[in-house]
Formats: structure tokens, C-alpha cells, sequence
């Protein structure tokens, strides 16, 4: 599917010529390794992704005890699935509910769950989202084809500490007795932020 | 500060506009943006809080027209700069004299056990919390010229005491090199329309994480 963002062709980016010379005068004077930037960059693109806080959501909605425990104590129980870290440090499960929806943002910058949910998306950073979230979320919501029903009360969470903040969607009808790993397949990253639900399987 | 940060409630940015299939990068450069960012922060020169205000201190049509690893880049080299770690010649050149590695220097060995590692920030305190949860406070209504988590949208409005944390890290000296000063964080939730009037969305209801200090009974 082609995208709305213009090609970058590098050698008339600026960016790409700015960011460049940085790298080398941080490597010459001995600040930067290259190799280092490439084992942080491998980390998010293979390691640390939505796919973490897929199973996180998953486990909870199999494991009731997990649940329990997310819900107390969510920076100890994800760790014990070995998701600690960066951007990750301090965490906090909120559990969507037909009475609430619960949408994640951080007004002030771009805090986001790193170790759960990886590098956050251009729209999660961009000012439309983060200026309309907090006045306006049935609106954003619509924006990414999620219609709440009226009687739901939605919950803007803005990440103004240390916190970062996992969605944990509801579960959807038609998954009885599924195994966690099929359920994690469901879910998406939108729905870890509230921009989204786990859709019912077809 | 009231800088180009502090986005909550401002209007005229048009739709949000998700990306179908999204890449994890646009070019190329936003990947060694992020690597050389996290590479430097790890020299240990500056907190996080620190990073924060050097971005939201960048010019507002700046900070507006620049993509997020484009504002993390300008902001960087604004670090680089005032901690003397470069000159401004080597970043108008390109070119710097080749320098044994700095002690500091993140190896590509020690990058999982960083980033698994991170910067926790919580900290043991002595005192009581000041408020407890159910009782209604208000965020001041404060606008400093420094670095504050206290977002503008937020602030003189009253809200209720939802959970009570420990000691956080204060954001507001800890960027100024003014030391960590802890204090206890709550989260506190407002009314929509306590915060928006009859213009924010009905059955809306907003938290946020705020120091002690942010907060005032009401």
C-alpha cells in the first residue's frame, strides 16, 4: 500500500547530511560507537516491539492470577516476562471495561512503553494527536475507524511522569478457549493505546 | 515552560491521520538519529529531563515544522554543545580530530543490558504523602520559565487524587542540574468539563501523573 510521506531520497534530505556529520564527529572524538547505534537500532526493529505487550495482554486474559498481578503491580509482572527497560521503567496496566475506554498520550513530549509496545508511531509524537486527544478523543478516535458506544466513559491518560501505561483491550467474544499465543495475534498496537479494540475474529 | 511542548487542548493541526502498514522508520537517517541520541545520553552528561527541556526549548516554528527524530537531533547538538563535548566549528564542519574512546562510551556489548537496565526514577522519601486518595486538590496555576511537568491545560483547574505513588525524581530542578529533589507523585483525574467547559467532549475524564509540589488542596 504506498504511503502519504514523500520519498526521502537521501542525498537531498538534509536531515540525512546533518545527522551524518554528527555521527562522525561523535565517532572521531571517540563519544559514539557506530557499532552500538546499530545494536540499538536491531533492538527495536527485531527485540523490543508490540509484539511484548501483545503477550502481556494475552497472558492476562488467560491467567487471572496474572491479571491480578498486572493490575497491582504491572512494572514486577511484566518483568517477569523479562520486558524491563528503557522507556519502561515504571509501569501501570489500565483495564478497558464497557464502562471505560482508556486511551494513553503524553501531551508534554512523547513518553510511550518502549519495552512493551517499542518505538511509538509518527501519529503518537505528532501535535494533531497529542493537542486533540485530551478535548476531543471521540473525534481522534474516529480518525482511526473506533466509534465507542455513548454510554462508555473514556479515560485520557496523559503521561506527564515516569509512568508509562499499558491498555490492556477487552477481550473478544468468539476467543473462548483460545491459547494466549493465538489470542496475542489479535492484538494491535492501537488497542494497547486505546486508538484501537481487539476485533471479534471473522 | 509554556513552549511549544505543551500541546494539550491547542487547536489547528488538523486531523491525526494514522499511517497504514507504518515502517518503524522513514529514512535511513532517523535510524542513526535515534542511535547517536541514545548513545550520547548514555555518556551520562545530562538526566532526561535535562533532553526534555532542550527540546521543547527549541524555537516554536522550529519545533512545529520538524519531524520528532529532527527535533531530538537540534536538541542534541544543543547538549553536545553546552556540555563542550563539540564545538560549534566540528558541527558547522563535519570534521573533528580523532580522540582515544571516551571511558563512558557505550559498547555494542553493553547496549541490551542498557536498554534493559534503563533509568528507573523512583526514590525513597521520608515524609508522609501531603494528600490521599479521594481528596480533591488542585494543580497550581503556575507558568515557570523553566522546565515543568505541570502540563498548561491542567494548570488551576481541581481535580480528585486517584493513586498515590512514591518518590519521583523532579523533573523541574533535576533539568536545571539543580539535583533530583524527590517528591511524591500522584495521579490525579479531571472532570472534562472542569478543565474544558461546555467544549470538551461530554463523559470525558482526564489523569495525569503530578508531583506533590504541582499540587494545592482545594
Amino acid at each position: 500500500m504506498p504511503h502519504d510521506h514523500p520519498h526521502h531520497d537521501n542525498h537531498l534530505d538534509p536531515m540525512d547530511a546533518r545527522v551524518r556529520a554528527l555521527e562522525t564527529i561523535l565517532t572521531r572524538k571517540g563519544l559514539v560507537d557506530p557499532a552500538a547505534i546499530d545494536a540499538i537500532i536491531d533492538t527495536y526493529a527485531h527485540k523490543v516491539g508490540p509484539q511484548n505487550g501483545a503477550a502481556v495482554v494475552a497472558r492476562a486474559w488467560t491467567d487471572p492470577a496474572f491479571a491480578g498481578w498486572l493490575a497491582e503491580d504491572a512494572t514486577a509482572a511484566v518483568a517477569s516476562m523479562g520486558f524491563t527497560g528503557r522507556q519502561g521503567e515504571h509501569v501501570q496496566a489500565v483495564f478497558n471495561t464497557p464502562q471505560t475506554h482508556n486511551v494513553i498520550v503524553c501531551t508534554l513530549c512523547s513518553c510511550y512503553p518502549w519495552t512493551l509496545l517499542g518505538l511509538p508511531p509518527v501519529w503518537y509524537k505528532s501535535p494533531a494527536y497529542r493537542s486533540r486527544v485530551v478535548i476531543e478523543p471521540r473525534a481522534v478516535l474516529a480518525e482511526f475507524g473506533l466509534s465507542l458506544p455513548a454510554d462508555q466513559q473514556v479515560r485520557v491518560w496523559d503521561s506527564t511522569a515516569e509512568l508509562r501505561y499499558l491498555v490492556v483491550p477487552m477481550r473478544p467474544s468468539g476467543t473462548e478457549g483460545w491459547p494466549a499465543d493465538r489470542l496475542a495475534a489479535l492484538v494491535t498496537r492501537e488497542s494497547m493505546v486505546g486508538t484501537g479494540i481487539v476485533e471479534a475474529p471473522q | 515552560m509554556n513552549g511549544p511542548q505543551d500541546l494539550g487542548g491547542q487547536m489547528g493541526f488538523g486531523p491525526v491521520a494514522p499511517e497504514d502498514n507504518e515502517p518503524l522508520f522513514h529514512a535511513p537517517w532517523e535510524e542513526r538519529a535515534l542511535g547517536i541520541t541514545l548513545c550520547a545520553g548514555a555518556l551520562g552528561r545530562w538526566s532526561l529531563d535535562e533532553s526534555r527541556h532542550a527540546r521543547e526549548s527549541l524555537p516554536p516554528a522550529v519545533y512545529y515544522s520538524a519531524s520528532y527524530y529532527e527535533i531530538w537531533t537540534r536538541a542534541l547538538e544543543v547538549l553536545l554543545l553546552r556540555h563542550g563535548m563539540v564545538s560549534d566549528r566540528e558541527l558547522s564542519s563535519g570534521e573533528a580530530a580523532e580522540q582515544p574512546a571516551d571511558p563512558g562510551r557505550l559498547s555494542p556489548q553493553a547496549v541490551p543490558a542498557a536498554l534493559a537496565r534503563g533509568t528507573p526514577c523512583d526514590r525513597p522519601l521520608d515524609s508522609a504523602p501531603r494528600f490521599a486518595a479521594g481528596q480533591r486538590v488542585r494543580a497550581k496555576n503556575a507558568h515557570p520559565r523553566t522546565h515543568t511537568r505541570l502540563p498548561r491545560y491542567l494548570a488551576g483547574h481541581s481535580g480528585v487524587i486517584e493513586s498515590v505513588h512514591g518518590g519521583f525524581v523532579l523533573p523541574d530542578t533535576n533539568a536545571h542540574g539543580l539535583g533530583e529533589q524527590p517528591q511524591r507523585l500522584y495521579t490525579v483525574v479531571f472532570d472534562g468539563h472542569e478543565v474544558w467547559g461546555a467544549d470538551g467532549e461530554p463523559g470525558l475524564t482526564i489523569s495525569a501523573d503530578l508531583w506533590e509540589g504541582y499540587l494545592e488542596h482545594a
